[in-house]
């Protein structure tokens, strides 16, 4: 058995309002920050997943992020495999 | 008649339910979170409140709740089961009504007076309504209606939508941004039902509104409906209700 470390990205679906996104863009110009557009507001959580293989690992954490960590109607993730630092 | 009311950790309109239930008259049955057991009630209300938190997405951690487990089983076999506010939240999560619930458009916890109306008097909750406007709280940060475009159409065509925000004069709140509608839900819609019809959810709290010294009893006509529907179901021998097309939620 081995640890594998993952991080899943979840962002609001293009098209579906970003108020938080939104509200971010509207605090732009008191920073004086003019080329930045496009903001989108999201969560991260990292886990560890103990499991014989890196792809049967994947596998439970792709249930997670479908299930419980992201609503598929109205959010979009990502995995990445964290790779520990030496 | 016994109707429940679950209790989550975080709950806060569970006595506001039990209260609503006890001044309609019938039996009020607390259920609580980690047993699946609900006492062989007629019919759950899922009340408002701040489930687990409302930790990652309002609603999502209740859904996995050992009480979940029960009421899926209830809706399944036909009972009538009302979500309202973090109840609608925890039924969206779970996929048992359509859409999701996204946070309010003015990035505002909206802890007001509104006015709704139902889209319709012949479904299982808004049977004993009048049709008028009703006057009833909203208190919630994340009330937003959303269902993409073909999902809306369809809930629309199948009368799964059960009620909208509404002006005074009973227009709907169509454009997001105005007032009347608290949170900037898509065609002004305030509650849904599954396409079976015995599942619902609503962002406001017609249990609030239950007494005259409370300012109105407007909201007892959902209170009323959900209790006459209940009664009507135990007498037919409960019927499993048959879902009338494929449209449930993104889940």
């Amino acid at each position: 058995m081995s640890d594998f470390r993952y991080a899943v990205n979840v962002l609001p679906k293009s098209g579906i309002l970003d108020p938080q996104g939104r509200a971010v863009e509207l605090s732009l110009p008191h920073l004086h920050v003019t080329n930045v557009s496009k903001v989108r507001i999201g969560r991260r959580a990292e886990l560890t997943v103990t499991a014989e293989s890196e792809p049967e690992a994947r596998a439970v954490v792709d249930g997670l992020a479908k299930e419980l960590l992201s609503n598929p109607l109205i959010e979009a993730y990502t995995v990445e495999l964290l790779v520990p630092q030496p | 008649m016994r109707i429940g009311v679950v209790t989550f950790p975080g709950s806060n309109s569970d006595v506001d339910s039990l209260n609503a239930l006890a001044v309609a008259g019938v039996e009020p049955v607390s259920l609580w979170h980690e047993s699946p057991d609900l006492k062989g009630v007629s019919g759950v209300i899922l009340p408002g409140g701040f489930a687990y938190g409302d930790y990652i997405r309002a609603g999502v951690i209740a859904r996995f709740s050992p009480v979940m487990g029960g009421v899926k089983e209830f809706a399944a076999a036909g009972g009538l089961v009302l979500g309202i506010c973090n109840g609608f939240q925890v039924l969206a999560e779970a996929g048992l009504v359509p859409g999701a619930l996204l946070r309010n458009r003015s990035l505002r916890f909206a802890g007001r007076l509104v006015n709704i109306k139902p889209d319709r008097l012949d479904s299982p909750f808004t049977r004993s309504a009048n049709g008028a406007p009703m006057r009833v709280p909203v208190a919630h940060g994340e009330g937003c209606y959303y269902a993409d475009e073909a999902m809306l159409d369809e809930l629309e065509a199948n009368g799964q939508v059960l009620f909208r925000y509404v002006h005074e004069d009973g227009t709907p709140a169509l454009d997001p941004d105005e007032p009347a509608n608290p949170n900037g839900s898509l065609r002004a819609i305030a509650g849904v039902c599954n396409s079976a019809g015995n599942v619902a959810g609503l962002m406001p709290h017609p249990e609030r509104m239950s007494e005259a010294i409370l300012g109105t009893d407007g909201g007892m006509q959902v209170v009323r409906s959900l209790i006459e529907s209940a009664r009507e179901w135990e007498a037919a021998g409960r019927p499993v209700a048959a879902p009338k097309t494929k449209v449930e939620a993104g889940r």
